[in-house]
C-alpha cells in the first residue's frame, strides 16, 4: 500500500512503540536469566525474553521495508529519545512480585493488541499478528498462574502482589498513551485505537485479578503515566540501552 | 561441497532430499515433516524454497535455513534460494504423522491436534512418553527450547518434556 507522508509518519510510529516495548521488555526479562527464583522460573522468564525480542526483530523488519535502517541498527544505535517505549517495560526488574506484575498486565495488553491486528490492513503485521497470538498466549498463562498462586497463598504473597499491582498499575495504563496520529491509523484500517485497547485489557484483566483475590487500585485514583510514546522515558532507559548495544557497537560490521 | 548435476529436478525430489535435513535440535524430524517448509518451486534457473519460523524468536531457523540450501544445491546445478516468511503461520497441526513419531523417538511428548485453537487441558495434559501414563503435572510451559514445555509423571516419576501444540 501507498502512504502519504503523514500516513507513513503514523504506521512508522505505531510499528515503533509496539516493537520497542517487546525488545525493552524482552531485555528486562533476559535481566532474570541466571537470577531466577526457581530453575523453571528462570527457563521461563529466559524463553519469553526470546520469543519478545524475535517478535520485535519482525517488525522492525518491516519497519526496514518502509525506508528505516535494518533491525539490529535500529535496536542498537537510537538513542533514548527515539525510542517510543512506555515507561511500564522500562523499570527494573525490582522484586520478582513486580517482574511478574509488570508481565501479566503487559502481556494481556499485547495478546489483544494482537488480536485486535490480525485483520490490520497492514498486511505484513497482520500475518506477524496471526503468528504472535499464538506465542504470546503461553506468556499470559504463565503469568496469570503465578499472579492467582501468589495472590492467594499466604498473607506474605497477597501483600506484595498486591503492593506490585498498586506500584504497575498507573505505568501499564501508560501503554495505552493515544497517538497523534490515531486519526489516520483509523482511517487506513491499521488499528481502532488506544482506548478501545485499554477498555478491552480492563476487561480481560479484572476477572483474573479478582479470582487471586487483587483489587485495582480505584478509579479516581488512576494517573496514567504518559510521555514514553512521545519520547520522554525515565532515567531507566538510557543506561540500559547503553548496555544493550555495546557489543553491537564494539564492531557494527562484524558477521555472527 | 561439491555441486550436483540433476537438471530435471522436480519438486518431489527436493522433498525428498530435505528428509535428510534435521531439526537441530530434535534429529529424529525432518524439515519437511515439522512443516516448516512451505512452498518449493522448481524454475528453470532456480529453485526457490520458502521456510516459515516455528517460532519468531527461534534461533536455530537461520542454521536450518543454510542446511537447506547446502541440501539442496549438492544435489542440482540450477540455483537454490531459501527465504522465511510469515505467510502461513507455523502451527503444530502441519506437523506429519511421521514427524509426530519422530518427536516421540526422542522422548518428547508430541503436541496433541487441535482446530485451529489451542485449550488450556492440552498444555497442562500430556502423555508420559517413557510410560504412557496420562497422570502427569506441568511443570512450566517454557523449556529448553521455545517449543518445549516441562512436565513431571506421577507415576513413573520421570520428568519428560512436552512439544507444545501451538495455533
Amino acid at each position: 500500500m501507498q502512504y502519504n507522508e503523514t500516513e507513513l509518519k503514523a504506521v512508522k510510529e505505531f510499528l515503533y512503540k509496539i516493537a520497542d516495548d517487546q525488545l525493552i521488555i524482552g531485555h528486562r526479562n533476559s535481566e532474570w536469566t541466571g537470577l531466577g527464583p526457581l530453575v523453571e522460573e528462570d527457563i521461563a522468564f529466559s524463553s519469553i525474553a526470546q520469543d519478545k525480542i524475535g517478535q520485535a526483530q519482525h517488525i522492525y523488519e518491516i519497519l526496514h521495508t518502509l525506508g528505516e535502517a535494518d533491525a539490529d541498527t535500529i535496536a542498537f544505535t537510537r538513542n533514548a529519545a527515539d525510542f517510543k517505549s512506555c515507561h511500564l517495560v522500562e523499570y527494573p526488574i525490582g522484586e520478582y512480585d513486580f517482574s511478574l506484575m509488570r508481565n501479566f498486565l503487559f502481556n494481556h495488553a499485547e495478546k489483544i493488541r494482537f488480536e485486535m491486528l490480525a485483520d490490520t490492513s497492514l498486511e505484513q503485521l497482520a500475518k506477524l499478528a496471526k503468528k504472535y497470538r499464538g506465542e504470546i498466549k503461553y506468556h499470559t498463562m504463565h503469568s496469570d498462574t503465578w499472579i492467582t498462586q501468589l495472590g492467594r497463598a499466604n498473607e506474605e504473597s497477597h501483600a506484595r502482589m498486591q503492593t506490585a499491582l498498586n506500584e504497575t498499575f498507573n505505568l501499564a495504563l501508560g501503554i495505552f498513551e493515544e497517538s497523534e496520529f490515531a486519526g489516520n491509523l483509523k482511517e487506513l484500517n491499521i488499528f481502532e485505537g488506544e482506548s478501545a485497547l485499554q477498555n478491552r485489557w480492563l476487561e480481560a484483566i479484572t476477572p483474573l485479578l479478582e479470582k487471586a483475590s487483587l483489587v485495582i487500585p480505584e478509579r479516581s485514583a488512576w494517573q496514567p503515566v504518559y510521555g514514553g510514546r512521545k519520547g520522554y522515558h525515565t532515567e531507566y532507559l538510557e543506561p540500559m540501552l547503553e548496555e544493550m548495544g555495546e557489543v553491537f557497537r564494539l564492531d557494527p560490521k562484524a558477521e555472527w | 561441497m561439491r555441486f550436483g548435476t540433476l537438471v530435471n529436478i522436480t519438486k518431489e525430489d527436493v522433498l525428498e532430499a530435505l528428509q535428510d535435513v534435521k531439526d537441530p535440535e530434535i534429529p529424529t524430524i525432518s524439515v519437511v515433516d515439522l512443516g516448516i517448509i512451505r512452498n518449493v518451486e522448481v524454475g528453470e534457473r532456480i529453485i526457490k524454497i520458502t521456510m516459515t519460523p516455528t517460532f519468531s524468536g527461534c534461533p536455530a531457523l537461520k542454521i536450518m535455513e543454510n542446511m537447506v540450501k547446502e541440501k539442496i544445491t549438492e544435489l542440482t546445478a540450477l540455483d537454490v534460494e531459501v527465504t522465511t516468511n510469515f505467510d502461513t503461520q507455523w502451527n503444530t497441526n502441519m506437523i506429519t504423522e511421521k514427524g509426530l513419531e519422530g518427536l516421540k523417538k526422542h522422548g518428547l511428548a508430541p503436541p496433541l491436534r487441535h482446530e485451529g485453537l489451542v485449550q488450556i487441558d492440552m498444555i497442562t495434559h500430556a502423555e508420559c512418553p517413557l510410560c504412557g501414563s496420562t497422570n502427569t503435572v506441568i511443570k512450566s510451559p517454557f523449556g529448553p527450547t521455545l517449543c518445549r514445555s516441562l512436565h513431571y509423571c506421577n507415576d513413573c516419576l520421570n520428568a519428560f518434556e512436552q512439544f507444545k501444540p501451538v495455533e
